[in-house]
């Protein structure tokens, strides 16, 4: 009896049982979802882990360079539990990067980009984008020798750009090198600037998606066909039905995560790099600066241009042009399951491209890899340029009314 | 151009590609470069390392261990992360009530004025460190996750003689090292039979000309509860960490197989 | 093949075949949500456990020895334990002789108040009459008095003791508080014990 006038008093008050019906309960979702669709509600849980456990450590850090390193150790070993929050927040950054990676693969498999879905896309990637620069930021704070060069590198970069360079890197770094004034305004923006940005980047990103509905695995649009009562035939309310399911979701993926966390977070390096257990040395780079495994492919493909302008200006048009697919993708259908056999190898090339770029990130340069990393960062580009060419001119095929 | 289009015109595709098929199964895909990703990972460049098993639930083996360390290296060396009572503890140097065994501590493993409560700093002079040695001897609290138990059990296997260097001694895996041979009274001497030549590092090419106070067997074993000892400083919190994981990975499949269960009777109307 | 109906009700009420369905559903989702109640509270012990007291708050809070064997007959000693500070007084036998000269002055003249361990439950307030060892707190609200021992330093009638400046609460030589001033209680007598005759540890009781 309470909680039903309790129920009642805030509805009046506030659209929060409209808002679950519109938005949960009596919101119909395509009843085909297959396995890459568990990427979204997976990324909102890491965003979730992320937020939490970096709330916690940001009590037990100190963002200043003399305090910085030993305060992670504090964290490891003083701390009761700090060596867990900082396991989940580190396993949670590459798990972020994989499942986001994924979500985005299966825009390009089903078209999700296409009309009229441009702007969720747009509002993705402007996100995927935060969450690069996100994670540029945090990388900095452990202030090992990794933090402090791969900062020292990236910041560097800035340099390339004609005329100005020079001082924007001096104003990015707010010293000669990367110093104390760069760890503390990259603590500010890690902790507080970036995530404030996210959230709200998110809520729009679901805003859009709800307003067009979803795509899904056949490109078929649900809302063509509508029963007497104007829901979608083919159609499900997302509760229960993809409430339950992303549930599942969740705990296969948290058997995963918490398998790294728990038996295996250095992950061979990848996820907690060695060099990064020694504290940052101005006077010494270590043998290989690389940046963290997901970022590999494009800085494969800065390397792999001679010169500084333009492997910053084709490393930065690798991730621009993602923006422009709802625009480069002419094919009248949507999913890869009906679109011709151009699209589907330039795809598989491109999954492969990113995949070798990634790992040629990982090793030291060798004439051989230079030319592999030029061929590739080829293909990458291809995938996107020819696009507008063969998405059009190729055959595909017709795409059923109904969802079987 | 024109070619091309002609060419991919035909309206044949169909046929090439049957309905619901598709090239790539991508969950298998996916499958192959995790594992793909496992292989490459374990594949490392970098000198050829002997390999060493640490079995850190031995808290003898990190008893003697700590023994060595600071009896041998706590002179130069600081583990400034790790506190004197927090490795009791671990190691088991309690009394039957479970308190830390100060006394024991602090006659056998403090050398300085430390408190149990206190970190295992050093008191070395920096400047002299850099007169003596070139630069200070680093803190070693995170030496095994920085290099590995296998690097740091190589390299304290790979010293040998060498009068040209200023402490007499010179080591394999890093050439030209600051460290003089400290374990040298316990190791004997070890000559290099052929000429340094980079990275081979087969320990044949070591001759034990003059023993030490330890056979070679003995030797060994002290340097592997040496090395298990820091990957213990390193992390010690593993064993926890992973007695735990058992625990939630056991929960979560219990969970899964449930919330599965759920799942398909509500899907059960949805075909 | 197609779904015939397109409101889908998970469980559509027909025959007894669908009640086992129901009982199920039920258990399941009562199982679930036990099992994601447990896995809550389980996850909110990182969190809530590591707001505790870190290992280092710990060891900076943990028991000092002080050494006693320079102090003076009447003379004031203090060091810091636990952010606070801790007085050593070494009282001379005058002093131990006028101790309950003006027992009706004081609020609590038998400590009856439990501002102090068993041992110091007594006219003299410590384990050894000559070491007071008191936290230099005063109890009305937190400023730490001033060491006045002489007689007649403070008026006429003052016996010697300690002068709160900041609302004018005095205590005496015991940390008794005296009655008429604004802290209620006496002054706190922290933990300690004796190692030897000019060691005291602080933070530390004797072992029973």
């Amino acid at each position: 009896m309470k909680s039903f006038r309790l129920g009642s008093w805030i509805n009046e008050r506030f659209p929060l049982l409209s808002t679950w019906k519109k938005h949960a309960s009596e919101y119909y979702v395509p009843k085909n979802f297959n396995f890459f669709y568990f990427f979204g509600s997976l990324a909102l849980v890491i965003l979730l882990n992320q937020l939490i456990t970096g709330l916690w450590l940001t009590m037990f850090y100190t963002p200043n360079a003399n305090e910085a390193f030993n305060s992670i150790e504090y964290i490891m070993r003083d701390v009761n539990y700090g060596w867990l929050l900082r396991y989940m927040h580190s396993t949670g950054a590459s798990a972020f990067f994989i499942v986001i990676y994924l979500h985005m693969f299966r825009g390009l498999l089903y078209g999700s980009y296409q009309k009229p879905r441009e702007l969720v896309w747009l509002l993705g990637m402007f996100f995927f984008f935060l969450l690069i620069a996100e994670s540029f930021f945090g990388y900095l704070l452990p202030w090992g020798q990794m933090s402090y060069w791969g900062a020292q590198v990236i910041t560097s970069l800035f340099g390339a750009i004609p005329y100005i360079g020079d001082s924007l890197v001096f104003w990015i770094r707010g010293d000669f090198h990367v110093a104390n004034a760069t760890l503390q305004r990259f603590f500010a923006f890690h902790v507080i600037g970036i995530p404030l940005l996210m959230v709200v980047v998110v809520f729009l990103h679901i805003v859009a998606l709800h307003k067009a509905g979803s795509n899904n695995p056949e490109g078929i649009d649900i809302k063509n066909h509508l029963d007497d009562k104007g829901n979608p035939v083919d159609g499900i309310p997302f509760h229960p039905y993809y409430t339950i399911k992303d549930l599942v979701g969740v705990i296969v993926f948290l058997i995963g995560f918490f398998a790294v966390v728990f038996f295996n977070p250095e992950m061979g390096g990848y996820f907690l790099e060695s060099a990064n257990f020694s504290p940052a040395n101005p006077l010494t780079t270590p043998e290989h600066i690389a940046p963290v495994w997901y970022l590999t492919p494009f800085y494969t493909m800065l390397r792999a241009i001679p010169d500084k302008l333009s492997g910053v200006l084709v490393m930065g048009s690798s991730l621009f042009i993602l923006l422009f697919m709802p625009w480069l993708d002419k094919s009248p259908v949507r999913s890869m399951r009906y679109k011709g056999r151009y699209s589907k190898y330039a795809l598989m090339l491109f999954v492969i491209s990113f995949l070798v770029l990634g790992y040629l990130g990982t090793i030291n340069v060798t004439p051989f890899t230079q030319m592999l990393a030029r061929v590739f960062t080829f293909i990458y580009f291809a995938y996107f340029l020819f696009m507008p060419l063969y998405s059009r001119y190729e055959p595909y095929k017709q795409v059923p009314a109904r969802i079987k | 151009m024109k070619i091309i289009l002609v060419a991919v015109d035909k309206p044949s595709s169909e046929a090439l590609i049957p309905a619901g098929r598709r090239i790539l199964n991508y969950q298998q895909t996916i499958i192959y470069i995790i594992i793909l990703f496992c292989y490459l990972s374990v594949v490392k460049a970098g000198p050829q390392l002997l390999s060493v098993d640490i079995d850190l639930n031995d808290t003898e083996k990190l008893q003697r261990g700590a023994r060595i360390f600071m009896n041998y290296c706590s002179g130069c060396h600081s583990l400034k992360y790790m506190r004197y009572n927090r490795m009791a503890r671990d190691l088991g140097l309690t009394t039957f009530t479970g308190e830390v065994d100060s006394s024991l501590l602090k006659s056998n493993l403090i050398f300085t004025s430390a408190n149990i409560i206190d970190p295992i700093e050093n008191s070395m002079p920096h400047t002299d460190a850099r007169e003596w040695f070139g630069r200070v001897p680093p803190d070693l609290s995170l030496s095994a996750r920085e290099h590995g138990p296998d690097w740091i059990y190589t390299y304290l296997k790979s010293f040998y003689v060498d009068k040209k260097r200023p402490f007499g001694a010179n080591n394999l895996l890093v050439p030209d090292v600051a460290m003089p041979n400290v374990l040298a009274p316990l190791q004997g001497v070890v000559i290099l039979e052929k000429d340094k030549n980079g990275f081979a590092h087969s320990s044949s090419e070591f001759v034990i000309v003059d023993t030490g106070e330890m056979s070679e067997q003995q030797f060994d074993s002290t340097i592997i509860d040496l090395v298990t000892f820091l990957t213990y400083v390193a992390e010690p919190n593993k064993t926890v960490r992973k007695s735990i994981g058992v625990l939630i990975i056991l929960y979560l499949f219990i969970f899964l197989i449930v919330a599965y269960q759920l799942k398909k009777l509500y899907w059960k109307d949805v075909n | 093949m197609g779904s015939k109906n397109n409101n889908i009700d998970p469980l559509p009420q027909n025959d007894g075949l669908d009640s086992v369905d129901e009982k199920r559903r039920r258990f399941l989702l009562t199982t679930s949500g036990i099992l994601g109640g447990v896995g809550a509270l389980c996850a909110l012990t990182p969190f809530v456990s590591s707001l505790l007291p870190s290992a280092s708050a710990l060891a900076s809070g943990a028991p000092i020895e002080v050494d006693l064997s320079k102090l003076m007959p009447g003379q004031q000693a203090t060091v810091e334990w636990r952010g606070k500070p801790v007085w050593i007084i070494r009282r001379t036998q005058d002093m131990l002789k006028h101790l309950d000269d003006d027992r009706e002055l004081l609020r609590d003249p038998d400590s009856l108040v439990t501002q102090q361990p068993s041992y110091a439950q007594n006219k003299f307030r410590s384990i050894n009459p000559e070491y007071l060892v008191l936290v230099g707190i005063c109890t009305h609200l937190g400023c730490s008095p001033k060491y006045k021992p002489t007689i007649n330093e403070l008026g006429p009638d003052w016996p010697g003791g300690f002068y709160c400046p900041c609302h004018g609460s005095t205590f005496d030589l015991a940390g008794r508080v005296f009655k008429d001033v604004p802290a209620p209680i006496n002054l706190e007598v922290p933990p300690y014990r004796f190692l030897n005759d000019h060691t005291i540890v602080i933070g530390e009781e004797e072992k029973q």
